[in-house]
């Protein structure tokens, strides 16, 4: 029998018993909006942990440091490599690259330097930090006073809101004005080469910077160290500054080139999923890292742990309902006793009787999930609502806590059909195997 | 008649069933010989074993033991895919209860063979409606069996039987349920189709009086044998 004859008569058989094959059917359908909502519930989870925590922007970077020698296991390492000891340095060299790595978003370096700051009859002594204009998306900045900086290298600053207390008791009334900052430059002496006469020479300078914006917290939560400070400025116009960092007098003092390094890089890569390969090829450059994923390992396994949880106590409820179509369709097979003798004597195979009992159960299956699928939606939709609603009357903003994407709906129709079809392993062949003299005979 | 135009052939065909400890010898040793074209009636008393031979004849059964010929083929060595497929292209069948699917309509009962042997969709609905006018049952294409009387209820089941156009007709009591008048109505469609169509046609009755009116040969069965194989005058 063709594919088409087999779902049109599937489709007759079904419509006959109807409120048997709905109620068979239904049950599908509650078995599937359970393991997807479930489901939703883990996808919506781990979505909403996973954007705050990319939006962290701690799990999509990688500190690169120079690697350090005479120490440890990383002594060992670059032994092992049958590398030499030297200390490889983050030159503006190996800052291009890593820029040039696959994956790799964008490469800046730590920039912090002390600072006066001059705010009409006010000064302050504080610390400056730079930004990297990608920071925009940071959740510190979701509810800041002002904006964020509106070009990568504009003369602007981002003051934390202790510190413009500090200037005035109105913060608020700092926004669109000018701050000078006092810093202190660095101008590399010539050195014709020789490493041993490198060295640099320190000047005063000021610079006027327009303040628009104030933010609550700590950019990054305070977790990254150079994000650390009371006034932020773009990185770029910072590293155009040539300040002198805490790190300059280290630096200055084991150098062992007259090219000007980095203290420590910072690499964003451009999908978290992809940091370690990152992280692997920059050590395969001799240098030393480390990315908070190393520390955020557990809480994946956690993830992994929930879903297959919430996966199984779905699955359940599915198994149930596949008990329901094995049963629909062995009382279909009694009822129909005849009508499968019948249909093997017109010439009907064993294969075609079986089909027939499939096609069935694979009806069932999807129309229970497309129904469930929706159920689900439904039930997610629900959940969001309520959470909102909790959330809202908490002050909080709303938080979409079920996600149901496009491939775990259609996925769970899949698999609704693949387990309604398991189900009907067993009706099938029993009905194939009905002996229709047996089957015709004159009760 | 001469062994070379038959189209069935028996030998020493034998259906046992086991019953319990007890063995029935349904069909015992049936040896015959069928020709293409030939009206033959199967004669006994109730289990005599004359169904169980046309299910024999008909592929739905299997033999114990003997031999059994269809136009060449031996029907105890095909599998059962090949057995349905005989039974789809060869043997039309009618029984004493109709066995129509109760709830599709005639025009879907008599398609259901076609669906069956994969005909096209759109040669189907032409055979569909030449079979139904054969019959004269055109005007009832929509209408389920229940709403039908039982002659034409057999009638419908005539035209599902010739539908495939099979070589063999197989007839299991078919005026069993109905009375003497649509009881010949319907032996007179078959004796037709006998003669204009040459289908070989095996009747399985108990009412000698039919046999003898419209089979050319009876073969009579008692117990499982067969006990006289003579013609009809």
């Amino acid at each position: 029998m063709k594919a088409p004859d087999l779902l049109e008569l599937a489709l007759r058989n079904l419509r006959e018993a109807r409120l048997r094959n709905a109620l068979t059917t239904l049950g599908i359908a509650v078995g599937v909006a359970s393991l997807v909502a479930m489901l939703s519930l883990g996808v919506g989870l781990q979505e909403l942990v996973g954007q705050r925590l990319d939006r962290s922007g701690l799990f999509d970077s990688i500190v690169v440091y120079p690697r350090r020698d005479g120490r440890g296991f990383e002594r060992a390492d670059a032994r092992a490599d049958g590398e030499n000891e030297s200390l490889r340095l983050l030159t503006p060299e190996i800052r291009r690259q890593m820029e040039s790595l696959p994956n790799v978003a964008e490469v800046f370096p730590e920039v912090r330097f002390s600072t006066q700051v001059r705010w009409q009859d006010t000064t302050r002594f504080t610390s400056v930090a730079g930004l990297p204009f990608s920071a925009r998306s940071n959740e510190a900045f979701d509810d800041m006073l002002g904006h964020f900086f509106s070009s990568p290298e504009a003369e602007e600053a981002i003051l934390e809101l202790d510190f413009a207390q500090e200037l005035t008791p109105q913060p608020e009334s700092l926004l669109g004005q000018t701050v000078v900052l006092r810093y202190a430059e660095r101008q590399p002496l010539g050195t014709d080469g020789n490493a041993d006469q490198w060295g640099f020479t320190v000047q005063r300078r000021e610079k006027m910077l327009r303040v628009v914006g104030i933010v609550r917290r700590q950019p990054f939560g305070g977790w990254r160290n150079f994000a650390r400070g009371e006034l932020f400025i773009p990185t770029a116009l910072a590293e155009r500054l040539n300040t002198l960092q805490f790190s300059t007098v280290r630096e200055a003092v084991r150098a062992e080139t007259t090219e000007e390094t980095y203290g420590s890089l910072i690499v964003r890569v451009s999908n978290p999923a992809r940091v370690r390969e990152v992280q692997q090829a920059i050590r395969q450059m001799g240098l030393a890292t480390y990315s908070i994923l190393d520390a955020a390992e557990s809480l994946r396994r956690f993830f992994i742990i929930v879903d297959l949880f919430l996966g199984i106590f779905g699955s359940l409820a599915l198994a149930v309902a596949s008990l329901g179509i094995v049963n629909t369709l062995v009382m279909a097979i009694l009822e129909r006793r005849r009508e499968i003798g019948i249909m093997k004597a017109l010439g009907a195979s064993d294969g075609d009787v079986k089909r027939l009992f499939f096609a069935e159960a694979g009806v069932m299956g999807l129309l229970g999930g497309l129904v469930g699928v929706l159920l689900a939606a439904g039930i997610g939709a629900a959940i969001n609502f309520g959470t909102g609603y909790y959330l809202q009357r908490q002050d909080l903003p709303p938080e979409s806590v079920s996600s149901l994407p496009f491939w775990l709906g259609s996925s769970a129709i899949v698999f609704s059909i693949l387990v309604s079809l398991v189900a009907g392993i067993y009706p099938a062949a029993r009905a194939a195997r009905l002996d229709p003299v047996e089957a015709l005979r004159y009760e | 008649m001469t062994g070379n135009d038959s189209l069935i052939r028996t030998e020493d065909l034998t259906r046992y069933y086991r019953m319990g400890p007890s063995v029935i010898r349904a069909v015992d040793g049936v040896s015959l010989e069928i020709a293409r074209g030939e009206f033959v009636a199967l004669l006994g008393s109730s289990g005599s074993g004359k169904s169980t031979l046309l299910n024999l004849l008909a592929g739905l059964d299997r033999p114990t033991q003997g031999r059994i010929q269809v136009a060449g083929r031996d029907l105890s060595t095909l599998s059962r895919e090949e057995l349905a497929a005989y039974r789809r292209h060869q043997v039309g069948m009618v029984f004493q209860a109709f066995n129509l699917v109760p709830r599709m309509t005639l025009e879907e009962n008599v398609e259901l063979p076609l669906r069956f042997a994969e005909v096209e969709r759109s040669e189907r609905a032409q055979r569909v409606q030449q079979a139904l006018a054969r019959v004269g049952l055109l005007h009832r294409l929509g209408h389920r069996p229940s709403e039908l009387s039982g002659g034409e209820q057999q009638r419908a089941a005539l035209a599902r039987a010739l539908v495939n156009r099979p070589s063999i007709l197989l007839a299991d009591e078919p005026t069993g349920n109905l009375d003497s008048r649509t009881g010949e109505e319907i032996l007179n469609l078959i004796a037709e189709w006998n003669r204009t169509l040459g289908m070989t046609v095996v009747l399985v009755t108990h009412e000698r009086p039919l046999a003898e009116r419209y089979a050319q040969r009876i073969l009579q069965m008692a117990d499982g044998k067969l006990v006289t194989n003579g013609r009809a005058q």
